[in-house]
């Protein structure tokens, strides 16, 4: 049998605050190629758990491993560094900047000091038009887009970074039918671009129609993670109610 | 549809200012035949291009979110600084009293006074950015604090009779250009290419539109905040040198109430309060309209009580646009 290949592997981690177990010896791992939805009512955790992948926050104890070497994660930028994106909800562009401002915000590229613009905007074109991401204007601020382009320019930018690990916290949480249907395309497209992919959601749904495998997380604890064609939706809202399997 | 009414908001706003200018210049033109004169031209040039620097740096404290209340006060500390340095220190100035023979060049007086602004802005910056105290109550407190040392500085009377090389800042023309308009359209250039085409101008857009998008993309806010009261500084040490070489005189009460005008410049110019919106053309536009308006107001020789109820009118007017564009921009 092939043995699988982990891009990430948190193992035991445990955090408080303030006297607070947050998360209690909580493992998981993600491969290449894989969407592992994390789910779970609000303080189960999944946020804690997330923010120390993303390095916003820090564990306690317990290891963390990219490509089976293990790394301490000490601030966000630490994160990007070892291909780890984090995409947000909305905190993710500055909407009066247009998509290539955004696209290479703290990462621009100069010549002499000065901005690359036409280079920059030719180089977010190619990289949504490979996403097939139709953007009506390039030159506009990006408050003018629509919810869903928002989101594909915050995924196109972690894709030109070489993002090897992509968090998504609530990627549709704000967005119509058939932006989440967009949504959807491009994670399956990034999928087979060897990304793996942690999603956050609140939504059943989206978790069933998007995710390989679900973790399912309780009062800081990992309830139990599944395939998701060999569960119900019923058998994971209620893992999710009762934290037993 | 909906959006091509947005879009047109959008640009309305920025074009209103400009409407306005125009507008403005045909009326006085009109009403009086010297108003496009040359000389008179040149003369609204040089009247905008003290506060007009400072709008400059402002431009940039505005778009970070910021706002410096600070500016008015810190003019009369700087031009006294310069003043004391140029009539040779401290100690002279209290010894020597009113001398033109100077001790120290005018070089050294532009030095300290543009000193004085870095310091004052970099203190401005740090309290806002570290200790996280609102940027109008820091910039509030150095109103009075600067104002209060330039009334130290001064002993309360004024310091004046520079020699002419320094006068020659305030008052001297190439050509028929005065020096503080070269001097002001220099760092119009610089300041527009800073802000419009490098990496610095583009870190000042992305922290006034979103702060928390900009931090996460590893920008340091801070530091981008802090130098935007530092450049303002700048702007302030150096027109209030040139304040005191045209008045040929510094005293404590310079600058009253600048801080007003500035940010009424550089508002309806078209930056928003808001943040993450503004440009130097704007500024120079804003700058533009209350030299004509304060201009073309003396030759029709209305008060100037009533130019400051306009002033006042104005600026709540342009805000009111700016929400307008500001929800404009909402999709």
């Amino acid at each position: 049998m092939e043995q699988p290949q982990y891009i990430v592997q948190m193992n035991n981690i445990y955090k408080s605050f303030n006297g607070v177990k947050a998360l209690k010896d909580v493992s998981i791992n993600l491969q290449k190629n894989e969407v592992v939805g994390i789910v779970g009512h609000n303080g189960a955790g999944k946020s804690t758990l997330i923010k120390i992948l993303s390095g916003a926050l820090h564990k306690d104890t317990g290891s963390i491993l990219i490509e089976n070497k293990q790394v301490e994660i000490l601030d966000p930028k630490g994160a990007r560094n070892m291909g780890i994106e984090t995409i947000y909800q909305d905190l993710a562009l500055a909407g009066n900047l247009d998509v290539a401002s955004n696209f290479f915000l703290g990462n621009e590229k100069t010549k002499f000091f000065f901005l690359r613009n036409k280079f920059m905007e030719e180089e977010s074109k190619r990289v949504l038009q490979e996403l097939r991401i139709s953007i009506k204007s390039y030159s506009v601020p990006v408050d003018f887009l629509s919810g869903g382009q928002r989101q594909a320019v915050a995924i196109g930018r972690a894709i030109y970074n070489k993002a090897k690990v992509l968090i998504m916290d609530e990627p549709t949480a704000a967005l119509g039918i058939e932006e989440t249907r967009m949504v959807g395309d491009l994670i399956n497209q990034l999928k087979k671009q060897d990304v793996g992919i942690f999603l956050i959601s609140h939504d059943i749904h989206d978790v069933f129609d998007f995710c390989d495998r679900i973790a399912i997380m309780k009062n800081g604890e990992l309830v139990d993670i599944c395939v998701s064609d060999e569960v119900t939706k019923d058998e994971v809202v209620s893992m999710i109610i009762k934290g037993t399997k | 549809m909906l959006k091509d009414r947005k879009n047109f908001l959008y640009y309305l706003g920025v074009l209103t200012p400009i409407i306005f200018l125009i507008l403005l210049i045909l009326i006085f033109s009109s009403l009086h035949p010297r108003f496009l004169h040359p000389l008179n031209i040149f003369n609204v040039m040089r009247q905008i291009s003290i506060t007009g620097l400072i709008a400059l740096g402002m431009t940039f404290v505005i778009i970070v979110r910021g706002i410096d209340l600070s500016v008015g006060s810190l003019i009369a500390l700087c031009g006294l600084v310069g003043a004391v340095i140029a009539k040779g220190g401290l100690v002279e100035r209290f010894s020597v009293g009113l001398d033109t023979e100077l001790a120290n060049p005018w070089y050294w007086a532009l030095a300290g006074s543009v000193l004085i602004g870095l310091l004052a802005g970099t203190l401005n910056g740090v309290c806002i950015t570290k200790l996280k105290v609102p940027a109008f109550v820091v910039t509030l407190g150095g109103l009075s604090a600067y104002r209060g040392t330039a009334l130290i500085v001064s002993d309360g009377g004024p310091i004046s009779g520079f020699n002419e090389a320094y006068r020659w800042i305030g008052q001297g023309k190439i050509g028929m250009v005065p020096i503080p308009v070269i001097i002001f359209l220099v760092f119009i250039v610089l300041c527009h290419i800073v802000l419009k085409y490098t990496v610095y101008g583009r870190y000042i857009y992305s922290v006034g539109g979103n702060p928390e998008a900009a931090r996460l993309s590893g920008i340091n806010i801070d530091l981008i905040i802090t130098s935007t009261y530092i450049i303002t500084g700048f702007f302030v040490g150096l027109s209030a040198f040139i304040l005191s070489a045209r008045l040929n005189s510094s005293e404590a009460v310079a600058g009253m109430g600048y801080e007003l005008n500035v940010i009424a410049i550089v508002v309806v110019g078209g930056t928003s309060l808001f943040g993450g919106m503004g440009s130097i053309l704007g500024t120079i536009i804003g700058a533009m309209l209350f030299g004509v308006l304060q201009n073309g107001l003396v030759l029709l020789n209305v008060s100037s009580y009533i130019q400051q109820i306009i002033i006042g009118i104005i600026l709540v007017l342009a805000v009111t646009f700016d929400k307008f564009s500001k929800s404009a921009r909402q999709v």
